[in-house]
């Protein structure tokens, strides 16, 4: 019997380690033996950390590096503002049939794949589109207006391709806060404010910090996003590690920013959980 | 509780209406200082709705809440001088013990020794002292609805509110709780309202109890009025168990009557003041325990109403023990077993005598309840 169980163990967990080591692991471990490799004749290479040095001494890819990171964080933040109220007008107040068509309309724009949606803003926000037409014609400009290829359209399409991701965290903490605990601060005297910051964030925090965790990552990993909206200088760090490995072949450098990438995301994670006193665990639970 | 004193609550003329259904129909009650007020009545009928208004939760229809002499109309929830106890508690499960019980005063600005000093003030009260660094979900159920308690007499209240709070705790503690709530009245000698749907949680601890049924009091009085003198069928069938029997008015003199039951019993009762008339439709009500047993009719001479039956069944439940007797016209009586010992041989089958006096059979117009 325990023989079987342990059988049963074994064959239920092997498909997870085999997309842990053959997919996760093994190309990491590749990847990042590739970029301690400095290519120093045809064909010839040499163990050295020469490619983590030049992405240091090179200052566009150590500007793009940052310009990307703190993007990203403004785009969480932004989205996090936004989609705080939402997920509580959702959850809190909200009933019934209204709930499940709110939290519908959150899910629809999903259905379509993320190229088509950033399609659609690119018709928005162009200069023969449909913004620019709306104000020629309300006569707020004389001539078209280009909203495309500029930091905002780039935030703007993050926070859009991300709202949803943060909305389901959200609402399924916020959704396990008693009405009564919140009906009790304000009976105890509490304003509509300290009751949002002592009773409501606080319960809210795990939510918050994984809403957070998710939408940083996936703004710092995306590249369809920047690159359509933000055009050819949008840039983006995702941008630098394609144009080494598929531009220039330069596998040895992209393996290297990668690493840098994911460095820096790892590290940005763990200060969100420093600073909001969380644990990974409570968050992924 | 002086005459002079103006109540600490009153409710007059209270409505409240959800679309077409009338939650709470017209009310009007007062609260004299210092008392346990406790609403009594089934799940539905209002009753929360009544506290969620003094509460300022839910705005009434019509009518006017008065706290202390001042109308609470347009007043919200944190600034009025009637704090909540919640059936969950609602206790902040993000905050420790004694940030709970400082959330309140914290929000009116008090400094934070003067919050510390009073925070322990009110763990020492509730006889948990040293507990303020723990978190809520290390405390017992007991502990917790203390914690609640103390969480709102810190501010001082006008008015405590009371919501079924003992509805999650088992029963050793619940009947522990009773008592324990009734001693935390007294010592911070507050005003309490406390809403159930449990009759012995109300009949303990009240000094008032306002039974609520379909939105309307049925009647406000003392435990032992609503227990020995019910106005209406509703209270008599609801507070404590009653054998109950439906017929027609036979006679009529004075306050006591003959009434014939559509099972063919004769039996007499009392009418209390209330209008019945010979061959009206009238129900009457026998509690379990005004019903005497004894071997031989002689025993029973003394009784009005006397019935010979056999014992059908016995419900053992410790001091509240009881027997069920078949009449001769084939119905189930309830009596209470006393428990003298002399009953104890009691079986199955065995013929039994059993009887009453007329004053016991409170009489009501049938189809009230």
């Amino acid at each position: 019997m325990r023989a079987e169980a342990k059988l049963g163990f074994i064959l239920l967990l092997t498909p997870l380690l085999l997309w842990l080591t053959l997919l996760i692991f093994i190309p990491h471990v590749d990847m990042f033996l590739v970029s301690l490799r400095e290519r120093v004749g045809v064909g010839k290479h040499d163990t050295s950390l020469a490619n983590y040095r030049t992405f240091l001494t090179e200052p566009l890819y150590l500007w793009t590096f940052l310009r990307t990171a703190v993007m990203s964080v403004v785009a969480t933040a932004i989205t996090l503002i936004i989609a705080f109220p939402v997920s509580y007008y959702i959850a809190k107040i909200a009933k019934g049939r209204l709930q499940s068509a709110l939290f519908l309309l959150c899910l629809i724009p999903f259905y379509v794949s993320e190229l088509v949606r950033t399609f659609g803003w690119m018709i928005l926000l162009r200069e023969t589109g449909l913004v620019s037409n709306l104000l020629l014609w309300a006569g707020l400009a004389d001539q078209p207006v280009e909203m495309l290829y500029n930091d905002a359209a780039i935030m703007v399409g993050l926070v859009y391709t991300s709202m949803l991701f943060m909305v389901v965290p959200l609402v399924t903490t916020l959704e396990s806060l008693d009405d009564s605990v919140i009906e009790a601060g304000y009976d105890l005297g509490g304003t509509g404010f300290s009751v949002l910051r002592e009773i409501v964030i606080p319960h809210a925090a795990p939510g918050i910090v994984s809403g957070c965790i998710v939408v940083f990552m996936l703004s710092l990993g995306n590249y369809l996003t920047p690159t359509m909206l933000g055009g050819k200088d949008s840039l983006w760090f995702t941008e630098l590690i394609y144009s080494q490995f598929i531009v220039r072949f330069n596998w040895e450098l992209g393996a290297a920013f990668g690493f840098m990438l994911l460095f820096l995301s790892s590290l940005i994670v763990w200060g969100m959980l420093k600073i909001t006193g969380q644990t990974l665990e409570k968050t992924m639970g | 509780m002086t005459p002079d004193l103006a109540p600490d609550l009153n409710c007059a003329r209270l409505t409240k209406r959800f679309g077409d259904t009338l939650a709470v129909d017209d009310v009007s009650f007062d609260v004299p200082p210092g008392s346990f007020f406790s609403i009594l009545g089934p799940s539905g009928c209002g009753k929360t709705t009544i506290m969620r208004m003094i509460a300022g939760f839910l705005d009434p229809s019509s009518g006017d809440i008065r706290i202390k002499g001042r109308s609470m109309a347009g007043v919200p929830p944190n600034k009025r001088p009637v704090n909540m106890v919640f059936q969950h508690l609602a206790l902040f499960p993000m905050m420790n013990i004694a940030d709970n019980i400082g959330y309140g005063l914290r929000r009116q600005g008090l400094g934070k020794a003067e919050i510390a000093r009073k925070v322990d003030a009110a763990l020492e009260r509730i006889g948990l002292p040293g507990i303020g660094a723990r978190k809520v979900d290390e405390l017992s159920g007991g502990q917790k609805q203390r914690v609640a308690i103390a969480r709102c007499m810190v501010l001082e209240p006008d008015v405590l509110l009371l919501d079924e709070p003992l509805g999650a705790l088992d029963l050793k503690l619940r009947e522990h709780m009773k008592v324990e709530l009734k001693a935390l009245q007294a010592a911070f000698d507050t005003t309490f309202v406390y809403i159930t749907h449990d009759q012995s949680e109300a009949l303990v601890m009240s000094d008032q109890i306002a039974v609520m049924n379909n939105g309307v009091f049925e009647q406000v009085g003392s435990a032992r009025d609503l227990y020995y003198r019910p106005d209406t069928a509703f209270v008599a069938g609801f507070v404590g168990d009653a054998n109950r029997w439906q017929g027609r008015i036979t006679a009529v003199n004075g306050e006591a009557m003959q009434i014939e039951t559509d099972s063919g019993l004769t039996l007499r009762g009392a009418r209390h003041g209330r209008s019945l008339n010979v061959g009206d439709r009238a129900e009457v009500f026998v509690r379990p325990e005004a019903i005497r047993i004894a071997g031989t009719p002689e025993d029973l001479q003394h009784f009005d109403n006397r019935i010979t039956g056999t014992v059908t069944s016995l419900l053992f439940n410790g001091a509240a023990s009881r027997i069920l007797v078949r009449d001769t016209a084939g119905e189930e009586i309830e009596v209470t077993l006393p428990q003298s010992g002399e009953y104890a041989a009691l079986s199955r089958g065995d013929a039994v005598h059993i009887g009453w006096s007329g004053d016991q059979g409170n009489c009501f117009p049938a189809g009230a309840a």
